[in-house]
């Protein structure tokens, strides 16, 4: 790929912010004017930026809901199986299936396998492991796990022309505003 | 340093009991922005060399540790014979001190999720270090029953369920079986919440870092992580719905280590009251053990702007709270001792309080009910040397604790005849002061090479983090 293209390819365009308030101002501005691939960059998590990048809301729940059932599941039928069909043992006449013995595993299975799933999930639904990200060519763009601030508009953005949209982000009053090389 | 920021803690020490006119200065000090905090924090990291305390400090739990691995490799070679335990004591120091470590690590959990769900911002400057706290902790805990078991590497198909060509399965009726399944999943768990918590801050040391393989290493560990605002709110929800499992979780903990005594039937176990003051008493050791390890680390790094007086005091005042559970839970033992009517109780509790162990029922009482009385006063919980020896008060009196209830009703069961004392023999005791550097060792780890404060939280706490609302959004 890099040895048909030899020229560098734009991901888009980087501005820099340097307060809480201008990002969120810049990020709503950004998908006012029709920009549908802007994303904010931040060092810590900004609840406004949702609205203001009109974010959907994550399936997380849902799918951690999911973990805990079948944590639930699996360990009330290991336990089933185990102790009434693969080794049944007499315990003070008790039934092989005495159920309320086994919640406690259970409990803690249905934890574990929610716990897991949201940990994954997370990390899975935000394309992590991603140790390489056009980004990170931006020299300045360390600062956006200290103090800075930052918003992309990628170049598949349908609206995206490199004249017009730095023209856009310089209006927005950045710090800085930097192509993104891929 | 200390001197500058500290009229403004003291006026919001007590300033506002209804919470309502809180401001961030008193959970971080005056005058902090993004960049100092994450200076600050990232620096222990990325300081290049060791502090010279730092260094004497692991050299030394490098080599308390080094007495525990002495005394695991020679008990793995002679067997357990070489610790106190007997007939009737079959429960010596092992569960003793399992009990004792597990409930340390119930103050991290308490830290990082329970107060999380509250939304308690004085969290936030000392869950991160409560949490590894809690992983150390957890890990000296299972080291004992691990090894009680005499040959651990012949324990796992009666510990967890796996195949095996014996065609055993582990007996699900039984508590310790549930105590493998709650131990487990919450070193599972408490590992993972660490983790999800470090990310951002593993991604802020990877930028600040200047040496390329530091940058690398920590680059890993951050997985890519560049603080996307899809991203946060994944981050955030997954955080939360942690928190939401961990809660139960670290409530069932402590309660399913309790149904290994309250499930048995003998006298001073047998007892309805087991899984809540088991919790309680957990909690209370755990926050004893954050002040204990807190009250340095803040004096040697300079951390007085972000684990300030209010975080000391409320610390001190959950101590207080879950202080009073416990002793309620020693006074309804002795009631209950009394109002049962049944001739092993009752002689349960008298030997408890009058028999051959009689000096460690009241040292512990001194410990645990008596000494923790002081933080009642505000002098008291705004003093911190006084404070730390407090904390070490109280850790050993819950070891205490531990000590009574399995030693106590074990060496004197239903039949006179097999009636015996308990004592630790110096392999014991090397191996539980092992764990302790075993502890102290990984903590120094820890405070080495990991951020010790959440830098991503204590952002949120600075009013610039507060977004103004702008013209034109919502």
């Amino acid at each position: 790929m890099q040895l048909e293209d030899p020229t560098p390819k734009l991901y888009g365009l980087l501005a820099e912010f340097d307060s809480a308030t201008a990002i969120v101002t810049a990020a709503h501005q950004a998908r006012e004017a029709g920009y549908v691939k802007v994303d904010a960059y931040t060092p810590f998590p900004i609840h406004e930026l949702d609205a203001a990048l009109r974010l959907p809301r994550t399936k997380l729940p849902w799918i951690v809901l999911g973990g805990g059932v079948t944590g639930l599941l699996a360990g009330l039928a290991l336990q089933y199986w185990a102790s009434a069909i693969e080794y049944p043992m007499n315990v003070g006449g008790r039934p092989y299936a005495s159920w309320p013995a086994f919640v406690v595993p259970a409990y803690e299975t249905t934890i574990l396998f929610a716990s897991i799933t949201a940990v994954v999930a997370m990390i899975l639904l935000n394309g992590l492991p991603q140790p390489y990200h056009p980004l990170f060519n931006v020299p300045t763009f360390s600062n956006a796990s200290a103090d800075r601030f930052f918003l992309s508009i990628e170049a598949a953005d349908p609206k995206f022309e490199l004249g017009a949209t730095r023209q856009f982000l310089q209006g927005l009053k950045p710090v800085g505003v930097s192509d993104v090389v891929d | 340093m200390a001197d500058r920021h500290q009229p403004a803690l003291e006026s919001h020490a007590e300033a506002h009991p209804s919470g309502m006119a809180r401001t961030h200065s008193d959970v971080v000090g005056p005058g902090h922005s993004f960049g100092s905090i994450t200076d600050k924090i990232a620096s222990a990291v990325l300081r290049p060399g060791f502090l010279p305390g730092w260094l004497v400090g692991f050299v030394i739990a490098f080599a308390v540790m080094s007495m525990f691995l002495l005394a695991i490799s020679w008990l793995l070679i002679k067997g357990t014979g070489i610790w106190g335990v007997n007939v009737p004591v079959g429960w010596g120091f092992a569960i003793v001190n399992f009990v004792w470590w597990i409930g340390i690590g119930h103050a991290g959990t308490l830290i990082s999720a329970i107060l999380l769900l509250f939304r308690q911002k004085w969290r936030m400057s000392i869950s991160r270090f409560a949490e590894a706290m809690t992983i150390f902790a957890v890990m000296c805990a299972a080291i004992f029953p691990v090894f009680h078991t005499g040959r651990p590497w012949l324990a796992a198909y009666w510990l967890f369920p796996y195949p095996n060509t014996m065609g055993l399965w582990p007996q699900f009726r039984s508590p310790l079986i549930w105590d493998v399944f709650a131990v487990s999943t919450y070193a599972t768990v408490s590992v993972l919440f660490w983790y999800v918590g470090l990310i951002p801050d593993l991604a802020t040391t990877r930028d600040r870092a200047q040496n390329i393989w530091v940058k690398r290493i920590y680059g890993v560990f951050a997985l890519g992580w560049r603080g996307s605002a899809m991203h946060w709110q994944r981050y955030e929800v997954a955080s939360l719905l942690l928190a939401g499992l961990a809660t139960p979780l670290v409530l069932s903990v402590h309660t399913v280590v309790s149904f290994d005594f309250a499930v048995s039937v003998i006298p001073g176990w047998h007892a309805t009251i087991f899984p809540p003051y088991f919790v309680a008493g957990a909690i209370y050791s755990g926050f004893a053990m954050v002040l204990t390890l807190a009250i340095p680390i803040r004096a040697y790094y300079g951390l007085e702007d972000f684990i300030t007086m209010r975080h000391i005091q409320n610390m001190a005042k959950v101590m207080l709270a879950t202080g009073l559970i416990v002793v309620y839970g020693y006074s309804v033992e002795a009631f209950m001792g009394w109002y049962s009517a049944n001739r092993y109780e009752t002689f349960m509790i008298s030997n408890r309080m009058f028999g051959n162990y009689w000096y460690m029922y009241w040292f512990l009482i001194l410990c645990n009910g008596v000494t923790p009385q002081l933080l009642w006063f505000k002098k008291v919980r705004t003093n911190v040397g006084l404070l730390f020896v407090l904390s070490l008060v109280v850790n050993t009196g819950m070891w205490l604790e531990r000590f009574v209830i399995v030693v106590t009703s074990l060496s004197r069961d239903f039949l006179p005849s097999s009636w015996s004392m308990y004592a630790g023999t110096r392999w014991d005791w090397m191996t539980y002061i092992g764990t302790l550097g075993l502890f102290t060792w990984l903590l120094f780890l820890f405070l080495r090479f990991v951020p010790m404060i959440s830098m991503f939280e204590m952002r949120t706490i600075i009013p610039s983090a507060k977004v103004k609302k702008p013209e034109g959004a919502h």
